[in-house]
């Protein structure tokens, strides 16, 4: 347990040093505002909440920004490590492998859960002030979306392990993560949605698409927010979908979690069997 | 005596490679080892097994009584790697004391060590700007920290210049009074000084030898140099009637057994002013190390000088 603490808290200096977290935080606080500005027109006619319409544009940028940033950050992890030499000494010392991988779980994700609190945190600071205030509920949908992307983010960076510990070098490492990425966050969907045009109605549409779409991760988290924010009455285009959905609400949740899980196990089944 | 490291009959393969063949090494407690060996001798490969990264394809391990590898062992071993690396953004101290930490060490005990190794004013930059010196001296200090019973260290002398290095050394010995086991590797036994109880000499994973510097010597058995000046114009005559070779046009050089090298001396002084001066070298280290490592002694082969003179 010490050392899983003290794998993590440097895990955090580091990305504090190198610039990660601060790096990180501003991008996402610039495509934050930007949304929060575009936004802003829409949702005075719609007459809905202002930083609730923001929350629902943030959530769809956290399918593609968080888990990008999350994988930057976990592909380097294993295999970088023991490309330049700094991991040996770690694994000989007394702290397994297994709390190794988690300690530096631990630190990632806190790194990532600082950067989308504080990008995302301004971003509907600003929306809530630029509206004159409104609803403090709205200001719930932000914490929700800091907390669901947090979670988000854990899973890409445990997935990203399991690409770190399989590969030698870090730029096989890198090569994989992008590939993860891209196919999880745009090729799946692009995929899921040439199924649902061939059969609109059929056998695929009804009982396999909802449950393909909670498999993954990054859909699961944006049924997720969509079925937070429609619970608040604005219009989603999901409605029609949302209603054969195998899980609704926070369960949907459980996807990415249960991803999490099984990716650490993997990772640290890989990474025991890692000679260094 | 308990030894620390006991290593039986030894083999590793990497697919093809037969990397060790039936190595058998101890180290006990208090005690200096060289491992030498040249590039692919072995070294690393016995340092990876012992510290269980790797598991032999026959023999057998075992640090302290323990599997290496196991959370006990971790416990018992210190490591400096050959290239040892740290994460850039963090200071010599806090390298430090993160080891300090994974190993449960008591924290008093960073300063003591970086003060060991000179690194107290360096403490609190950032390791990207060390020097490689200081890099290595910092390895030194995280292999150092938790009073560990067993040293490993590869290759820990290159890279430093002979006065870090008579430093280095005076901290080794300094660890092992207290009773730790050292096992360290080198290049080469010129670069130890001398400074370990017993050195091992590896060649294509097999050990050729294995015993205290002094021994190792007179096992070696190797021919004392013996170097002639002739006086002007009298170097065929001083080449007739000792032998040897003629290395240049005043020289004559010849190797003689350790037993014939008070006849062929006397001999010499026997020619009285035909010769100038007289050389007498003894086997160096290097040659010590080379035999071993080697397999024999290299053929010394020259051609015939012809002289005007």
């Amino acid at each position: 347990m010490h050392g899983v603490i003290t794998i993590a808290a440097t895990e955090i200096r580091i990305g504090l040093r190198n610039r990660w977290i601060i790096l990180s935080s501003l991008i996402l606080l610039a495509f934050a505002l930007i949304l929060v500005l575009l936004g802003s027109a829409p949702g005075g006619e719609v007459k809905t909440d202002a930083v609730t319409v923001v929350v629902a544009s943030l959530s769809t940028l956290s399918v593609y920004l968080v888990p990008l940033i999350a994988l930057l950050l976990s592909y380097d992890a294993i295999a970088g490590e023991i490309d330049r030499g700094t991991l040996q000494l770690v694994l000989a010392s007394p702290v397994s492998r297994g709390a190794v991988l988690v300690g530096k779980f631990l630190g990632h994700v806190a790194v990532l859960a600082i950067a989308v609190s504080f990008g995302y945190g301004i971003a509907g600071l600003v929306a809530f002030l630029a509206n004159g205030g409104g609803e403090a509920v709205a200001l719930i949908g932000v914490g929700r979306l800091i907390a669901s992307s947090t979670i988000l983010g854990a899973t890409f960076i445990a997935i990203g392990y399991i690409a770190s510990a399989s590969v030698r070098q870090t730029g096989t490492a890198a090569a994989l993560a992008i590939a993860i990425w891209l196919f999880a966050v745009v090729l799946y969907d692009l995929a899921l949605l040439g199924g649902l045009l061939a059969s609109q109605d059929g056998f695929f549409a009804r009982t396999v698409f909802p449950w393909l779409l909670v498999f993954n991760p990054a859909d699961a988290f944006r049924l997720y927010n969509m079925s937070a924010i429609d619970a608040l009455a604005v219009g989603s285009n999901l409605g029609g979908a949302g209603s054969a959905l195998p899980l609704s609400g926070l369960a949907t949740m459980v996807s990415p979690v249960a991803w999490t899980a099984i990716a650490l196990g993997l990772s640290t089944f890989i990474l025991k069997r890692v000679r260094p | 005596m308990t030894e620390i490291v006991k290593a039986r009959n030894v083999s590793m393969k990497f697919k093809a490679v037969e990397a060790l063949t039936d190595v058998s090494l101890g180290v006990a407690p208090g005690e200096q080892v060289a491992l030498l060996g040249h590039n692919g001798a072995g070294k690393t490969t016995l340092f990876r097994l012992i510290l269980g990264f790797i598991k032999p394809t026959a023999g057998s391990i075992s640090i302290a009584g323990f599997m290496p590898g196991s959370d006990a062992a971790r416990h018992v071993v210190s490591y400096l790697p050959e290239q040892v690396a740290f994460p850039k953004m963090l200071t010599g101290r806090e390298v430090v004391r993160f080891y300090a930490r994974l190993k449960g060490a008591a924290p008093e005990g960073v300063q003591a060590v970086l003060d060991k190794v000179e690194l107290v004013e360096a403490a609190d930059r950032r390791v990207d700007t060390y020097s490689k010196g200081m890099r290595q001296r910092l390895g030194l200090a995280q292999a150092l920290v938790g009073n560990p019973r067993l040293l490993l260290l590869d290759e820990p002398t290159s890279g430093l210049d002979p006065l870090s290095r008579q430093h280095f050394y005076e901290l080794i010995a300094d660890v092992s009074r207290r009773g730790c086991a050292v096992l360290l590797s080198s290049h080469g036994l010129s670069e130890l000084e001398a400074k370990t109880d017993r050195v091992a000499i590896m060649r294509k994973g097999r050990l050729v030898a294995d015993g205290p510097l002094a021994e190792l010597q007179h096992q070696a058995d190797l021919p004392i140099r013996i170097r002639v000046r002739a006086a002007a114009g009298a170097v065929a005559s001083v080449h007739a009637e000792i032998g040897g070779g003629r290395i240049n046009c005043a020289s004559v050089e010849l190797y003689c057994a350790k037993g014939d090298k008070m006849r062929i001396l006397s001999k010499i002084s026997g020619l009285g002013a035909q010769v100038e001066d007289v050389d007498v070298a003894s086997p160096t280290l290097d040659e010590v190390y080379r035999y071993f490592s080697n397999n024999g002694i290299e053929q010394i082969q020259r051609g015939e000088i012809q002289c005007t003179a």
